[in-house]
């Protein structure tokens, strides 16, 4: 094509580049503001001119952290100079962390949900990838009768609405006491990834060389021996692939952990909105909340960009 | 029962001969994940299926009374239900098409050589993501009528976004297409790196004007995989919930998961709801079928 190059060609070009340039920016836009709400003092959140350029904070994390409530008085110079520097900040805000009566901080909700999130994720994910590792193994390696059926069936039960699957478990979990429970939230999480790290791996494993194994196979090694020595740790990358894309699908999830929890066990996904209430929220807070959350998965994101196109297909398209 | 569908392996292969057998491997690699899934989403939609002829309510200790097919009777001749299925197909087009033009576009300027090609798509790709409920949320201040920077940006005064029953479905299809129509681009990308360059080639010394050259060269060749990520996303956004609940309560809003949502969870009309989950269910397994044999017919080539 170079060799066929027009100066219009070239004209188009630049403006093709310009015109990148301006969507991606439109495209983080959103994303910057998140983070950058996340470090302003509260009254810069919700200003006309919106505000852009401001001495950060740190300030809407420590109130992310602690219950706080209104300052009835200011604090007295002494109080203030007694405090330090974190609750200084708060008290700058017109609040004060609520202490219980041995004058321990009481924490917000936040971290036991972040807590939470981790546990279910990284519980589920382990789970979904180890039994998705194996059984992709089983169908790419042998001959399975109704392969393509039983595939389907796999793959049918993560297309359901969550809520459609949602109001029988909800039932059965009540009647078996695992509704709000970490332990509830892992299995509904490993069933929905497993059927994606089945589809995922499979592609994996058909991509690894049949030879490799049956050279072993040859040297002695019993069919056990080959996996665990040969296959595993030709897969490896893509079992951190899949672990990645379970473990930002658990992370994420919103509905379950909205209709099967409501304290013990519940996630940050619905708990960050239910900070909302009906009054002026302070979006600065909310802000510092949600930004905490998505820097896991902006991380991962990177990490993953050369496997997202397989993940975000079911393994359909490979580069 | 998923034994009865494996077929024996040849009992004198090398391997059988020494360890596990590699049927008894199969077998113990494929079997659990199988039982995993029948009991965890097979059985409960069984559960579900025989509440959906009941007039159960979760709520009250009353047993459940068997009614036939009263609530599917009743669902299916509901305007009420017929408006949120109507709602869901609004989003849906809206949605989709969004997606797709922004996408495909954006795809289509990104097949050159541009100096930090890579690092401007993973930044690109960033939106989907991330959480569809806490980036939703914050969608709330952007569009605020009195200091959204939406607003400030496009000079639209104290305009309402999300508490006008006109503009809500469409505020809410906007976040959603900025979201997916990053999934649009990445597979488009796909197609149109896999484009063979001679192709274009022979355009040019054909003197192929350009248009003649995207209708006639690029889109049929990324047609198939476009294809897949409209299938992809209509499948999606005809489930939507988290986005649409959170950001609006309008009843103009309201797709079909938000009325199953409160109809088993808020009214507590759970023996209804279970009949209506079944009829989303029956078309959502309509549209993922046609999906797979598609993905399936797209794979062979």
């Amino acid at each position: 094509m170079a060799a066929v190059r027009t100066s219009s060609e070239i004209g188009f070009n630049r403006v093709a580049i310009v015109v990148v340039l301006l969507v991606t920016i439109i495209f983080l836009a959103p994303i910057y503001w998140i983070a950058s709400t996340a470090f302003k003092p509260r009254n810069l959140a919700t200003t006309i001119p919106p505000t852009v350029v401001f001495q950060p904070e740190i300030s809407p994390f420590v109130k992310l952290f602690t219950k706080r409530s209104q300052l009835r008085s200011a604090p007295t110079p002494e109080e203030y100079a007694a405090a330090p520097w974190w609750e200084r900040v708060v008290f700058d805000g017109g609040e004060k962390i609520v202490r219980d009566g041995k004058g321990q901080v009481q924490w917000s909700g936040y971290p036991s949900r972040f807590m939470n999130s981790l546990i279910i994720a990284i519980t589920s994910t382990v789970l979904a990838v180890g039994m998705g590792t194996f059984t992709a193994y089983g169908f790419s390696r042998f001959k399975v009768k109704g392969e393509a059926d039983l595939l389907f069936f796999i793959l049918s039960t993560r297309m359901l609405p969550p809520v459609v699957v949602a109001i029988p478990m909800f039932l059965m979990y009540r009647a078996v006491g695992l509704n709000d429970t970490h332990v509830g939230l892992i299995i509904l999480y490993t069933a929905f990834n497993l059927s994606f790290s089945v589809w995922l791996m499979k592609g994996f494993m058909d991509e690894i060389p049949k030879e490799y194994e049956e050279a072993a196979l040859v040297d002695g090694y019993t069919r056990m021996e080959a996996f665990f020595k040969i296959v595993l740790p030709e897969a490896a990358t893509g079992i951190a692939a899949t672990a990645v894309f379970c473990f930002i699908t658990a992370w994420n999830e919103y509905a379950f952990a909205l209709i099967m929890t409501n304290r013990r066990a519940q996630t940050a996904p619905p708990f960050i909105p239910s900070q909302v209430g009906s009054g002026l929220p302070d979006w600065t807070v909310i802000a510092a909340g949600t930004f905490l959350f998505l820097l896991p998965v902006a991380i991962f994101t990177f990490l993953l960009r050369n496997h997202l196109l397989r993940g975000m297909s079911f393994g359909a398209i490979r580069k | 029962m998923a034994t009865a569908v494996m077929t024996t392996l040849d009992p004198n292969s090398r391997s059988a001969t020494r360890g596990m057998s590699d049927l008894t491997i199969r077998n113990l690699f494929i079997i659990p994940t199988i039982v995993f899934l029948i009991v965890f989403n097979i059985f409960p939609l069984l559960y579900s299926l025989g509440y959906s002829f009941t007039d159960f309510r979760a709520s009250s200790p009353a047993a459940a009374n068997f009614v036939g097919l009263q609530n599917y009777r009743e669902l299916l001749n509901d305007p009420f239900i017929w408006s949120n299925f109507a709602i869901t197909a609004k989003y849906v087009i809206v949605s989709v098409v969004g997606q797709v033009i922004v996408g495909f576009g954006v795809a289509l300027l990104l097949n050159r050589d541009i100096p930090l090609k890579g690092l401007l798509t993973t930044l690109l790709l960033l939106p989907m993501m991330l959480s569809m409920a806490v980036v939703g949320l914050f969608w709330k201040l952007l569009y605020d009528p009195s200091w959204g920077v939406i607003n400030y940006a496009l000079g639209l005064g104290n305009f309402e976004w999300l508490s006008n029953p006109d503009m809500a479905l469409y505020a809410v299809a906007i976040t959603d297409i900025w979201m997916w129509s990053p999934f649009v681009m990445l597979l488009s990308l796909a197609g149109l790196s896999a484009v063979p360059k001679h192709l274009y080639e022979a355009a040019a010394i054909d003197r192929a004007g350009s248009f003649y050259t995207f209708f006639r060269i690029t889109l049929p060749l990324v047609a198939p995989i476009l294809m897949i990520a409209i299938i992809f996303r209509t499948m999606e956004a005809f489930k939507t919930f988290d986005l649409a609940y959170i950001l609006t309560s309008q009843p103009t809003t309201e797709v079909i998961s938000i009325r199953l949502y409160k109809m088993a969870f808020q009214e507590w009309q759970t023996g209804r709801s279970c009949a209506l989950a079944y009829i989303v269910l029956i078309m959502v397994l309509a549209i993922t079928n046609i999906y797979v044999k598609y993905l399936n017919k797209v794979k062979e080539r």
